[in-house]
């Protein structure tokens, strides 16, 4: 992938799939650890041992549409390039979690990328999941709940125009401000 | 910095919009194809388009969302349209610029874009 957003974005489809209601997305970078940790959690399905250890494997997939499964290996592989780290937890019943470590300064390290927008899509596309989004460098630190703003919409939904700009918008400028200040 | 008191003021307003709109169903679907395949061919952009022209058009009947891999990887990204009447139509290879054609002459005005369907590009 050319961004790692795009990884998030590929990666939170399968707790979609997995029937997951909140999603939690949580970018935290360190210059100081030279550290780039991206960890996706949610409270889907969740799958047993045997299935953790297999997806991992390119040619696992619970699809029946076509016999590879990209997403997690090739995230893992970026990773791991760059001398970082990956891993799933997942408890059947409960959720998974993924947590990719990447080392920035390495060569190979692709970027971030425009986490905002990916964001943004995935709350305008899944209006009915809650996500929780966080993004911090060293100690500074924004965050988007979509559980604070459905409560303040009285069910007007995240697709609603005026209301997917918003998001948009304070996601970008919440970006722009932990870039200044960073 | 936008703040929480523009959420709520857009919520009054969107809800007193919805009491006039009496059918606020969506009627047509756009899927976009987001698994591996679509996003590493390119659909996020396209996406955004969609989503961006579809706000600005302030197409409330309009459902924008996001679906796996259909199986045509080769075809990606990929952009299917659900009509009204359950009419599918599956665009292959989209861009942003194409896809803007697709909302303004298909669901916009109900003419499919032939050019960009997945008929016309099998060959």
């Amino acid at each position: 992938m050319r961004e790692l957003s795009l990884n998030v974005m590929d990666i939170v489809q399968n707790s979609v799939r997995a029937g997951a209601s909140l999603i939690t997305v949580q970018v935290a970078e360190s210059k100081k650890h030279d550290t780039l940790t991206i960890t996706i959690t949610d409270n889907g399905c969740g799958m047993s041992a045997e299935q953790v250890k297999s997806v991992i494997d390119p040619f696992f997939t619970t699809r029946t549409t076509r016999k590879v499964g990209l997403g997690v290996p090739l995230f893992k592989m970026e990773a791991e390039m760059t001398g970082g780290s990956f891993q799933i937890d997942s408890e059947k019943g409960k959720g998974t979690k993924v947590t990719a470590v990447f080392r920035p300064s390495h060569v190979d390290m692709i970027p971030l990328g425009d986490i905002a927008s990916v964001i943004h899509l995935l709350i305008t596309c899944n209006p009915e999941l809650d996500f929780l989004f966080t993004h911090s460098v060293e100690e500074k630190e924004i965050t988007l709940d979509t559980r604070t703003l459905r409560e303040q919409l009285e069910g007007v939904p995240f697709t609603e125009p005026e209301v997917s700009a918003w998001i948009r918008e304070y996601l970008a400028e919440a970006e722009e401000e932990l870039k200044q200040l960073s | 910095m936008k703040s929480l008191a523009e959420l709520q003021a857009i919520r009054d307003r969107a809800k007193m919009a919805v009491n006039v709109r009496e059918n606020s169903e969506a009627k047509t679907r756009v899927l976009v194809g987001m698994a591996t395949c679509g996003i590493a061919a390119g659909a996020r952009p396209v996406l955004t388009a969609i989503s961006d022209e579809v706000n600005k058009r302030e197409l409330h009947d309009v459902l924008v969302t996001q679906t796996g891999c259909i199986g045509i990887c080769q075809f990606e990204p990929i952009v299917e349209v659900i009509d009204e009447n359950g009419t599918k139509t599956t665009y292959v290879k989209m861009t942003p610029e194409k896809a803007l054609r697709v909302v303004n002459d298909h669901i916009v005005n109900g003419n499919v874009v032939t050019e960009y369907t997945i008929g016309a590009n099998q060959k």
